[in-house]
């Protein structure tokens, strides 16, 4: 563990905050992208993973444990979302018989 | 110092193929992919309960319920329809630009102090436990009403009504 951490040791704060951001902004991109609702899942599940490394990131950068509680805490909230996400598109799946959103656009009156 | 770089390089390339990939399988498993990315830069970043949990919630719970949906969805019928290209190219275009945005006025702030570890075990279990169980034990407890009301709701949902009998 000592030569583990002794490699972030020069890692600037920045670079972190760019990866979070580009990540963050691919998951964005997948949203607008795809049409298969699992996928635009998937996408929203990066978005997440992007801002508990940048949450924990900044953690270790201030020495205060609360940000990787922070991340616990939208772990299990992410668990509960997929759980009921999945459970909604199996129940489109069944009265539509796709999961193509832009088959769902009649939500929208 | 290099091994962030290189991880970091394949968190944004196999995050790329996931939404890029046609087949959502192959998407799925890329996303597998990325996972285990960031649970190595959590590893790097010494927070040793989030990698495990990292690995297990993550890789191991939501990405077999997103395979089970996706089998239990037969997709094998028709391949997903294409969006138009114009779209296509909006999409990229306004990603691009959020992320273009974000990284110029981060840029612009110019702090960029090295990550130290101060404190060696602030992301193990031991020092975790202890924050969890003081200051957060009521977030906690309510988390759990959250995991137990999203489990119901999730059975509720997926559960096939019953036809209604027809009355006499």
């Amino acid at each position: 563990m000592e030569s583990l951490t002794r490699t972030i040791q020069a890692v600037p704060l920045n670079h972190y905050i760019f990866l979070s951001a580009i990540i963050f902004s691919i998951g964005v991109m997948g949203v607008l992208l795809r049409r298969n609702a699992i996928v635009i899942f998937m996408s929203v599940e990066l978005m997440l993973n992007s801002v508990n490394l940048l949450l924990t990131a900044f953690s270790v950068y201030r020495g205060d444990a609360a940000g990787q509680v922070f991340v616990f805490f939208i772990m299990a909230l992410a668990a509960a979302e997929v759980a009921v996400g999945l459970a909604i598109i199996v129940m489109i799946y069944r009265n539509t018989n796709s999961i193509d959103i832009n088959v769902l656009n009649r939500l929208k009156w | 110092m290099s091994t962030f770089y290189f991880i970091a390089f394949l968190s944004i390339f196999f995050s790329i193929l996931v939404i890029s990939a046609k087949n959502p399988v192959h998407s799925i498993l890329y996303l597998v992919l990325t996972f285990f990315t960031f649970t190595i830069h959590y590893i790097l970043l010494n927070a040793q309960f989030l990698a495990v949990v990292n690995f297990i919630v993550y890789m191991g719970a939501i990405l077999v319920l997103f395979l089970y949906t996706l089998m239990l969805i037969n997709l094998n019928k028709e391949a997903e329809p294409v969006k138009p290209f114009m779209v296509k190219i909006a999409a990229v275009f306004g990603g691009g630009i959020l992320a273009v945005a974000l990284v110029s006025s981060l840029k612009l702030l110019g702090v960029s102090d090295p990550v130290v570890l101060k404190n060696p075990d602030l992301g193990l279990v031991k020092n975790l436990g202890k924050v969890l169980f003081n200051e957060f034990l009521l977030p906690f407890e309510i988390s759990s009403v959250l995991l137990l009301s999203a489990m119901v709701g999730a059975v509720l949902l997926a559960t096939k009504e019953k036809e209604p009998k027809a009355t006499i």
